[in-house]
């Protein structure tokens, strides 16, 4: 096991899928000579080369737009959008082109592409730069959605994502890329589509994604330690494809389920997994499913602001203690 | 007609060469009008947009192309699908909704694809396909195969911002790229000289990418293929991308629901005198080539659109499970364990 941080584990896994396969080829703005904006894929030209490690002009339709083509010839390409909110600009792609393209040929076409990019607020970069979308990717059939939370994950998940057949949009955190872990010597894959879960209580279930899941962890040691209330938190990891087996047997076991996203509030990934929960283990909950979200407003950009309207970790607490009758519980000493 | 500062070769094509760009110029138009009669009998549903008058554009550079070389169009495109080889089948199949169409019904009209003839599809969103074919050519370059990109696309497509990345890129990274401007004077509904800053909308925008201005008769089927020859070849030496304009009119409206009145008479009048279809053939016949081979081309084009359509008639609408199929290259649509 080595120490990396988030922001190396994602050059890391570049790197072991470059060094492996010939076909990876990897394309963005500033990703090359200036090893990206957040430093993530510094080393990366001088290991692989201009051939394979290529800067593009800001072009986003461009860039989604000719990683898509390489994937359909032959490549696998790894295309950079440097913030997720770029996204807008290049919608068409992720939306119409990318997702669309083997189902609406009957097959003659696989999308073994990858699309990264810094999702999430915490740099007080205010609603252009800040936003989480992972549920706008989520909306649309036919493309792979994940979100790692740690190192481990980010060389494991994105080495996935790399060697998947299907177009996987990867969603790094902003917020994250300071954070160090443990990361598996050697060759690592983890494979896509698996919730992990990260601690084990008997009381409550909390599904958290991306920076929400260290959050959601600090939030359970609280409750733990101050309010005796044992909770079971989930990393979800990826939206699509999504472990609703891990999901439903967490929350039937708990009979109390709550969603962290930071995702503004309507139509985030929570309400799904809500409704999927509601529909198919509703006599198994003790309460309502309670969503703990950014509110539906665009990022403020003052920390103050930032702060108070994204998930934090006393707002957890404090939810998880409204939710139910555990204030009284604990008010008790029960 | 050509800006391009290449000289265009003046020997005649050989004669093998002319008789089959003329039968693909007839392949493409009886196909075409085909689909406009089965429109009226209600047997092709949705929409569609026939390239009647624009034939010459797809049967000059599907000849010219290499039959691994990448084709990209737009919704426009049944002329550039058969062009490349697909069959009249498959394309009418699939504006049928026919379980025999190319894309088992799941495309339709404006998605045709044949990646066995090299059709690498055809795109619904104006200028999407351009970075796509851009994308394809770096995949050619990367991997050393000396295979070609063309893609497609109407003059309305010269004033969204995807033909102007896709541009600027390719020249940048020096790609085995044409992009082929059939402007037909109109985008959908509107002139395009109306919209433009520039006259000749594809052609004028060359210069800002380093690229020659180049502008053919894109209603001469011979003008078309050398300069496809030409720009091909460019391609594949690593010369890097092309901007060809090829001027052109479509003899229906932009789509199904479009009578096209907007067009005065007189402006549609001469341009059908100038239809490449019997333009050519006064021009083979002209040259000595005896009616009665170009007669035997008439017939065996017009017996495969027979055949094609009594094909299309008995295949069956495609299995309702057909619709689960191939989201994902595991061949299923599961997005949940």
């Amino acid at each position: 096991m080595a120490e990396l941080s988030y922001r190396d584990a994602v050059a890391a896994a570049i790197a072991q899928e470059m060094e492996r396969d010939e076909r990876v080829v990897f394309l963005g703005e500033d990703i090359a000579g200036a090893g990206g904006v957040f430093k993530t894929t510094v080393g990366l030209l001088d290991r692989f080369g201009p051939r394979r490690v290529r800067d593009t002009p800001i072009s986003e339709l461009a860039i989604l737009g000719a990683a898509m083509g390489a994937a359909m010839t032959g490549l696998r390409p790894i295309a950079e959008i440097m913030f997720s909110d770029f996204l807008a600009c290049c919608w068409d792609y992720v939306a119409n082109e990318i997702p669309k393209m083997r189902y609406m040929t009957n097959g003659q076409f696989t999308m073994p592409l990858v699309i990264r990019t810094a999702n999430g607020a915490g740099s007080r970069f205010g609603a252009q730069h800040s936003q989480s979308v992972e549920n706008w990717a989520m909306a649309i059939p036919g493309i792979k959605v994940v979100a790692p939370s740690n190192p481990a994950d980010v060389k494991g998940l994105l080495a996935a994502a790399i060697r998947d057949p299907d177009p996987v949009l990867f969603f790094e955190h902003k917020s994250l890329y300071s954070m160090k872990g443990e990361v598996p010597d050697g060759e690592h894959v983890e494979p896509l589509g698996t919730a992990k879960v990260l601690r084990r209580g008997g009381d409550i279930t909390i599904v958290a994604l991306a920076a929400m899941v260290p959050r959601a962890l600090q939030a359970a040691e609280i409750l733990a330690a101050q309010h005796r209330i044992a909770a079971t938190v989930i990393d979800l990891r990826s939206l699509v494809p999504l472990d609703t087996r891990t999901l439903l047997a967490e929350t039937i076991r708990t009979g109390r389920l709550f969603t962290v996203e930071e995702n503004p509030r309507l139509c985030g990934w929570g309400a799904e997994i809500s409704s999927i929960v509601t529909e198919e283990c509703f006599y198994d909950l003790d309460q309502p499913v309670v969503r703990i979200t950014t509110p539906h407003i665009p990022l403020p950009a003052a920390d103050a602001l930032e702060d108070a309207v994204v998930p934090s970790v006393q707002r957890i607490v404090d939810e998880v203690l409204r939710a139910a009758d555990f204030r009284a519980r604990s008010a008790h000493g029960l | 007609m050509s800006a391009n500062t290449h000289k265009a070769p003046e020997a005649a094509l050989p004669s093998d060469t002319r008789l089959a760009l003329y039968r693909l110029l007839v392949e493409l138009r009886y196909t075409e009008k085909r689909a406009y009669d089965l429109f009226l009998q209600n047997l092709v549903k949705g929409t569609s947009h026939l390239a009647l008058g624009q034939e010459a554009v797809a049967a000059g550079f599907g000849y010219a192309m290499q039959k691994d070389d990448y084709t990209f169009c737009t919704y426009r495109g049944h002329h550039h699908t058969l062009a490349r080889g697909a069959s009249m089948t498959g394309v009418l199949g699939e504006l049928m909704g026919r379980e025999c169409g190319l894309l088992a019904g799941k495309g339709g009209s404006m998605h045709l694809t044949s990646v066995e003839h090299g059709v690498m599809g055809s795109y619904a969103i104006v200028g999407s396909h351009l970075p796509i074919a851009a994308g394809a050519a770096w995949s050619a370059q990367y991997r050393g195969t000396r295979q070609a990109a063309v893609a497609f696309f109407g003059d309305g497509t010269t004033n969204i911002g995807a033909f102007h990345e896709a541009a600027n890129l390719a020249a940048v990274w020096k790609l085995p790229v044409v992009f082929v401007c059939e402007n037909n004077l109109y985008m959908e509904y509107t002139p395009i000289r109306s919209v433009t800053a520039v006259e000749h909308p594809a052609a004028d925008r060359a210069g800002a990418y380093g690229l020659p201005p180049i502008i053919v008769d894109g209603n001469d089927v011979e003008a078309v293929y050398r300069s496809a020859l030409e720009v091909l070849a460019r391609a594949r030496d690593g010369e890097g991308p092309s901007i060809v304009e090829c001027k052109t009119y479509r003899h229906s409206g932009h789509s199904r629901a479009d009578p096209a009145k907007y067009r005065p008479p007189e402006e549609l009048q001469a341009w059908l005198e100038r239809d490449p279809l019997p333009t050519y053939r006064r021009r083979l016949v002209a040259d000595g080539v005896p009616a009665a081979t170009l007669e035997a081309i008439e017939h065996a084009a017009m017996a495969q659109v027979e055949q094609a359509t009594e094909v299309c008639k008995a295949s069956p609408a495609p299995a309702i499970a057909t619709a689960f199929t191939d989201l994902w290259a595991d061949g299923g649509t599961a997005w949940r364990n």
